[in-house]
């Protein structure tokens, strides 16, 4: 008892139970990836899984087009975020607070309900399902993580900056592109992050919104892990992980350069 | 003037947009028909057959599960995820970079790459999935939300009452309690919370992790369900209650943080 209480009064010991159980439901998890995207169904070394994706026409196909549809996805929710949170950031505090509420309130409804209920309303409207209501449904449902990083920097803009740059003649155009914009920069990745990647490995999304006709990567991997090829699924999976890990050393270089544009 | 009232009206309009699916929703649950959009005149007989016995046991039962597994998985995140915290707000140079660093993988991974790494695990140590694997794994991509949320407070935290708590004879597990958790709680709070939305939102780790054994959550019933071409029309008071019961807890939430700064 002495020696655990003696163990513990080091609180930097504490961690030791997180350590240890991330070790086991994290990492060795990750590495399991590698060892069956590596190897063959009788665990010989192999790189065939990769000549397998690379060879399937259909498989790279998939992967572009969801890199593409993730981009279009990002680009519309910058495009329709950055304004709504330039405006609530004029806002009254107590006012915006509200309003970030409402837009981050339909978040708490399942996913999938999310998006059957946008299956419903693009029924409701008669029109088709399909590419235009699968970018549609992946817009609605990140936008909200798009508008909060990049609220969260403009609010905490120092405003001479603006006032400085009309002072010395710039015209709005001008204060945006060069005080505003740059400024908020942080939010803007952190929104990138947060929206890009959840939608690079979306599936389930896309076989509800385009009646099974439109396959993202997301869904190639997830046929092949039901079919029991696990292997191929692993390399998939490690495709998508370089994919990420890519994608997130961009976002850590933005956001070395001004700390706080975080969600947190 | 002109520009406020646009600018008023583009948020609202966004608002709108983000919201039509819901109303729909809300709004068919009210009527009878099979099919969603397809109006046969109002009636609650839906919202009662949800609570009938036996009726649809399995989207109860899925219900349950959601709420048992998210409760489970946020209580147990928020503990582990608090002691380390505490954990890494003491360790120094290349050990905290290399936990913090570990802590940051299962939230930029994505929910697919958690599920199937996750689903390897298992298989590769002969687990059978079922009810104690999606807690494991809801676990696993829950915790790290904790520790970002609890570590804030701790640095904001007067380093020397802690000291000056066991100066003053209190014995370690005194001052965590009178001192520390004080002092975290709040970000325990909304780890907790934020774990708890993260679980029941999950589809894509649950449905990696949830095995064949015929458990089922709200999230892989409907996945299911809108395979199969139809959605069960009990599906949509169901969501209506759920999102009535989330608005009603956030207004309260939103009430007791307003009043808590006023004090």
């Amino acid at each position: 008892m002495n020696r655990l209480s003696l163990f513990l009064s080091a609180r930097k010991n504490w961690v030791l139970p997180y350590v240890i159980f991330s070790l086991v439901f994290v990492v060795l998890p990750l590495l399991l990836i590698v060892v069956y995207a590596f190897t063959d169904d009788a665990g010989h070394l192999t790189l065939a899984n990769f000549g397998k994706f690379f060879d399937h026409p259909e498989a790279v196909n998939t992967f572009i087009y969801s890199i593409g549809i993730a981009i279009i996805t990002t680009i519309g929710c910058i495009v329709l975020g950055y304004p709504a949170a330039w405006i609530l950031s004029r806002s009254r505090s107590s006012y915006a607070q509200t309003l970030i509420l409402l837009f981050i309130l339909p978040m708490w409804v399942n996913v999938l309900i999310r998006t059957l209920a946008t299956v419903a309303l693009f029924d409701f409207c008669q029109l088709p399902l399909g590419e235009g209501a699968l970018i549609f449904g992946m817009i609605y449902n990140f936008i909200p993580f798009m508008i909060f990083p990049i609220y969260n920097t403009l609010q905490k803009m120092d405003r001479s900056y603006i006032e400085a740059a009309e002072d010395l003649g710039a015209n709005s155009v001008q204060v945006f592109w060069k005080v505003i914009l740059p400024l908020s920069m942080p939010g803007v990745v952190s929104g990138i992050m947060m929206v890009f990647m959840p939608t690079v490995s979306t599936f389930a999304i896309a076989e509800l919104l385009t009646m099974n006709n439109i396959k993202l990567f997301g869904t190639t991997m997830q046929e092949n892990i039901n079919n029991s090829m696990w292997n191929y699924g692993a390399a998939l999976s490690l495709i998508m992980l370089f994919l990420i890990a890519a994608t997130s050393l961009f976002g850590s270089d933005g956001k070395e350069s001004e700390k706080g544009g975080g969600l947190w | 003037m002109v520009r406020r009232i646009l600018e008023q009206a583009y948020l609202w309009l966004l608002l709108l947009l983000l919201y039509a699916p819901i109303f729909i929703i809300v709004i068919f649950s009210f009527t009878e028909s099979k099919v969603l959009g397809n109006w046969t005149g109002f009636s609650l007989k839906l919202y009662g057959s949800i609570f009938q016995t036996g009726a649809h046991h399995s989207l109860v039962n899925a219900c349950i599960n959601t709420v048992a597994i998210a409760l489970i998985a946020a209580a147990v995140a928020t503990l582990l995820g608090s002691f380390a915290a505490i954990g890494i707000f003491h360790l120094k140079g290349g050990r905290r970079k290399a936990v913090e660093f570990v802590n940051t993988i299962p939230i930029l991974n994505g929910d697919i790459i958690t599920g199937i790494s996750l689903f390897l695990l298992f298989v590769s140590l002969g687990v059978t999935q079922g009810f104690t694997t999606v807690v494991l794994a809801h676990i696993a991509f829950c915790t790290p939300y904790v520790v970002l949320c609890v570590l804030p407070r701790l640095k904001q935290m007067n380093p020397n009452l802690y000291e000056a708590a066991l100066d003053l004879g209190a014995t370690p597990w005194q001052a965590l309690r009178k001192v520390i958790l004080p002092e975290i709680r709040p970000g325990m709070v909304t780890g907790f919370l934020l774990s708890l939305t993260l679980s029941v939102d999950d589809f894509a780790v649950t449905v990696f992790t949830i095995g064949n054994q015929g458990l089922e959550t709200l999230s892989t019933y409907i996945y299911a369900d809108a395979r199969k071409g139809g959605l069960t029309p009990e599906l949509r008071p169901l969501s209506a209650i759920i999102f009535v019961v989330i608005l009603v807890l956030l207004i309260i939430m939103n009430r007791r943080a307003g009043q808590l700064k006023k004090n």
